[in-house]
């Protein structure tokens, strides 16, 4: 039977490699056929903000790699409500992460699942394996 | 019981090494099982042989390999992590036509898809760091 995989990414995407090295985890992992999700809370929910240029910290820009995980069937991708908020952020200025449903004719459904500290608390309690970067 | 950890920290920088030995000793001593630790991040410089602290210091690669002869411990350095950071054994030292290698007895390199099948085997996953 499949687990409960759940990644939290804490961290901004530049300044340390958690963020890179968490996604790398994610990629691999999606080959297992388990049950995936992403939670982005704190300052990690930068890691998904749009237009990102990294050019002037001359570090890869990685952030596209996100917009694929759908295609990898990473699918539900939780967005912490308060840490947006507390940076002045909103669900627009991040990206949109979509996946295709096969199961109705490859309809584009949104990833990202914007959730309150408390809801995301109950989303982490019905976890097998919780990875935290 | 059946563990497997993981550690995210480098010897030494960080505690992450030091509790998770603490850790296994303690699992193993009440009959629990490790199943594997992986070494992730800067988690991986705990393999290397080269290291060399102060005489009066704990010596955290060497506690690794003695618990490994003593319980036969699957102890997994991730090569992605490990590449970057100069981690190779001597089969990636001749691969990669580098002119050394630093990998102590005892520890194997492989890849990420050793972690997410530690979860899957695994009762509980332990994460040391970060």
């Amino acid at each position: 039977m499949a687990k409960k995989f759940m990644y939290i990414n804490r961290k901004p995407p530049y300044g340390t490699i958690y963020a890179l090295e968490s996604l790398e985890v994610v990629l691999i992992g999606a080959a297992f056929d388990q049950d995936v999700s992403l939670a982005f809370i704190g300052d990690g929910v930068y890691q998904l903000t749009k237009g990102q240029d990294t050019k002037a910290i001359a570090q890869k820009n990685f952030s596209p790699v996100y917009g694929a995980l759908g295609d990898y069937e990473v699918t539900k991708i939780y967005i912490e409500k308060e840490s947006l908020e507390e940076r002045g952020l909103t669900l627009d200025d991040l990206q949109h992460l979509v996946w295709e449903d096969e199961d109705e004719d490859y309809a584009e459904k949104d990833s990202i699942r914007l959730v309150s500290r408390a809801e995301l608390a109950d989303v982490l309690d019905d976890q097998d394996i919780i990875l935290s970067f | 019981m059946k563990f497997s950890l993981q550690i995210n920290e480098g010897p030494y920088q960080h505690q992450a090494a030091d509790s998770a030995i603490q850790f296994t000793k303690a699992a193993l001593a009440k009959g629990h099982e490790i199943f594997r630790v992986f070494f992730y991040h800067d988690g991986v410089n705990n393999a290397t042989r080269l290291a060399i602290p102060p005489q009066d210091d704990r010596n955290i690669t060497e506690q690794w390999v003695a618990l490994q002869k003593e319980h036969n411990l699957d102890l997994v350095v991730c090569i992605a992590a490990a590449q970057r950071r100069g981690l190779i054994d001597e089969d990636e030292m001749k691969r990669q036509g580098k002119d050394a290698n630093n990998i102590a007895e005892g520890f194997r390199i492989s890849g990420l898809g050793q972690l997410i099948e530690a979860g899957i085997e695994a009762d509980r996953l332990i994460v040391f760091g970060a």
